[in-house]
């Protein structure tokens, strides 16, 4: 992920090719039309294949319609996705840690299997000036670490978790995460770093969103511990991949949506490749302010929509080191994920700086991949990211920039594997910009939109009927387990939608 | 379909919905959501169970109505009169 992503995928045509976006170097040429095998016509069609699209795909193939599966990357996965690097490297870029929710809804939307292959993380831990605990991140467990490292008053912790699940999407008070925290733990710096730095690498809110995404998320969070998938994201994609076949789901890869179709005042079609293909929906994964203001374009939508969605806020964006540790060499168990920063207080600001401080590790060690014979060690370390400031840079201070990004991780982990440095093999940076070349997020959005993006992803429907979205957004529906049951919210409504065509 | 048909239905769906849970001694009269660690996806499946097994439609606006035993078979009783119970 060196130099391609500072052309925009789009930019290739220019050269009059067609070329498979995401392969090596972004530039391997199509001898065919990937998606010439496409029938002319379907009950729905998915415009990208992350966890959303993938999902409501599922949902709808499950119940019975004809569906077919659009997807630019010529991999599956969107955001949860993986690569390989020399060395016998994987590296996963967004199996971090879901709540206990996903071990369900894989069970109910993907197979048993799947959900079988959920486990929780062993330990996490924080470590910062402020404080530093290990914790299974159980209600329990959590609650015992904070009572006891902030000398809080368990009940009225009790309290506080209580206010948050009684939270709901429709009676929210307007308030802000800051004016919450402030309320229950005023002047507490340190307990506020405890409660919001989780959550700020989770789905890049800061204390200024509304205290509704809080209570929800962290509800999610804190109650069974924290999961990831044993076998890795490669595994997971290949299994769903398989499942989709199975319930006759026709899957194009190399598959760049351009349009969607209205006809009449709903919606018609996509055009992909520069291929018309009809359908009755249309379920678009992309990011919602590019569904609406590329695909869809501004003259079939009323002017104040259309304004509203101009107005969405796309959440941050991130980097990631990515560590690979010779093939042979060990490291000890650390912990699974690591929340450390050498910054004295904690602010929102500084999460996201050029050069911020705070980070995460994520320690992926042979039991990520247990059915791999020669299965190694690789850490990814993730911290929150402004698009403004990467994109501002010129090349030349892009790759500084990268570099020195590389070289503060390896120092900040050598404060926890002191020789590590002589353990590693393969290091290698991305940034806002690498996300936005790879999944056409805008900005490099890791986690979607503000708040405000949820209301316009549910009333696209109103303005071209058919034509639904699902993905992350509005910060309660981001994240693997977020993203997974809007997909499933948004097919419940394409089926009824159908239904009463239909009728 | 009887009514006791119909709620072996609804609970024949909640069941495989979430296996761990006790269905064994539901009240009709009752909330479900009372009685059951249901939330709000497991009445979404509800709704998506019934439209695949028995090609019922509950638009979201009557999601209400799938509150409790009793108020599911009033509300059902119609929609689903004709229809073979699924096991
Ligand atoms: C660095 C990082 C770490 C993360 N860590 C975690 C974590 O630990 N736990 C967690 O739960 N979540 C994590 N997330 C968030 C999570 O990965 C995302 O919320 C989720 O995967 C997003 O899924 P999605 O379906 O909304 O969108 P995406 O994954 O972005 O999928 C959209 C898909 O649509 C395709 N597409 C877009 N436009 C078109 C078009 N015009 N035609 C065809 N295809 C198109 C894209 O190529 C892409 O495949 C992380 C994210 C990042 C970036």
């Amino acid at each position: 992920m060196t130099t391609q992503e500072q052309t925009s995928g789009f930019n290739l045509k220019a050269e009059g090719k067609r070329v498979l976006q995401g392969s090596s170097g972004g530039r391997v040429e199509k001898k065919h039309n990937p998606v010439e095998k496409a029938k002319g016509e379907y009950d729905v069609i998915v415009i990208g294949a992350g966890l959303g699209g993938l999902t409501g795909a599922n949902v709808m193939a499950t119940q019975g319609y004809r569906v077919c599966l659009l997807e630019q990357h010529y991999n599956y996965g969107g955001m949860a996705t993986w690569f390989r690097r020399p060395g016998g490297h994987v590296f996963d870029i967004s199996l971090h840690g879901f709540p206990v929710g996903m071990k369900k809804s894989m069970r109910r939307y993907w197979s048993q299997e799947i959900a079988d292959s959920i486990v929780p993380l062993e330990s996490i831990k924080f470590d910062n000036p402020q404080f530093s605990f290990e914790t299974e991140f159980t209600r329990e467990d959590y609650t015992n670490k904070v009572v006891e490292a902030f000398k809080l008053d368990r009940a009225h912790v009790e309290r506080f978790y209580d206010h948050l699940r009684k939270m709901e999407y429709y009676n929210d008070d307007g308030r802000t995460i800051r004016e919450m925290f402030n309320e229950f733990f005023p002047g507490r710096n340190d307990v506020h770093r405890a409660f919001m730095e989780p959550i700020t690498y989770a789905n890049g809110s800061t204390l200024d969103e509304p205290a509704i995404t809080y209570g929800i998320v962290f509800s999610n969070f804190m109650s069974k511990g924290v999961f990831t998938f044993s076998g890795g994201t490669d595994t997971l994609i290949m299994k769903m991949r398989k499942i989709l076949q199975q319930n006759g789901v026709d899957m194009f890869s190399g598959a760049q949506v351009e349009r969607v179709l209205v006809d009449r005042d709903r919606v018609a079609g996509v055009r992909v490749n520069g291929r018309d293909i009809k359908a009755k929906t249309v379920l678009s994964n992309a990011n919602i302010k590019s569904t609406v203001l590329k695909l869809v374009g501004e003259e079939n939508l009323n002017p104040d929509f259309v304004q509203q969605t101009r107005e969405v806020r796309l959440s941050g964006s991130s980097c990631q080191v990515y560590i690979g540790i010779k093939q042979g060499e060990e490291i000890p168990f650390i912990t699974d994920l690591l929340f450390c920063s050498t910054a004295d207080h904690f602010t929102s600001e500084e999460l996201c700086d050029l050069r911020t401080k705070s980070r995460t590790f994520s320690f992926y060690y042979p039991k990520t991949r247990p059915h791999l014979k020669n299965a190694g060690f690789t850490i990814v370390s993730s911290n929150n990211a402004r698009w403004a400031d990467w994109q501002a840079l010129s090349d030349e201070e892009y790759e500084v920039e990268k570099n020195a990004l590389i070289d503060r991780t390896v120092s900040h982990l050598e404060q926890y594997i002191p020789d590590v440095r002589e353990k590693i093999d393969h290091l290698e940076a991305s940034t806002p910009r690498t996300f936005n070349f790879y999944t056409q997020q805008m900005q490099g959005a890791s986690f979607g939109t503000k708040f405000e993006g949820l209301d316009v992803s549910m009333k696209l429907s109103e303005q071209v009927p058919g034509l639904y979205h699902a993905g992350s957004v509005g910060i309660i529906m981001s994240g693997w387990l977020g993203t997974v049951n809007y997909g499933v919210i948004t097919a419940n409504k394409m089926a009824e939608y159908l239904h009463e065509v239909s009728a | 379909m009887t009514d006791e048909q119909i709620k072996q239905a609804i609970v024949g769906i909640i069941n495989d919905i979430n296996p761990d849970e006790d269905t064994s001694n539901i009240n009709s009269a009752e909330r479900l959501r009372d009685q059951l660690d249901l939330d709000s996806m497991d009445f979404l499946d509800i709704v998506m169970e019934l439209r695949k097994r028995y090609g019922v439609h509950v638009p979201d606006t009557d999601y209400e109505h799938l509150a409790s035993l009793d108020s599911c078979v009033a509300y059902l009783r119609d929609k689903m009169a004709g229809k073979e119970l699924v096991s």
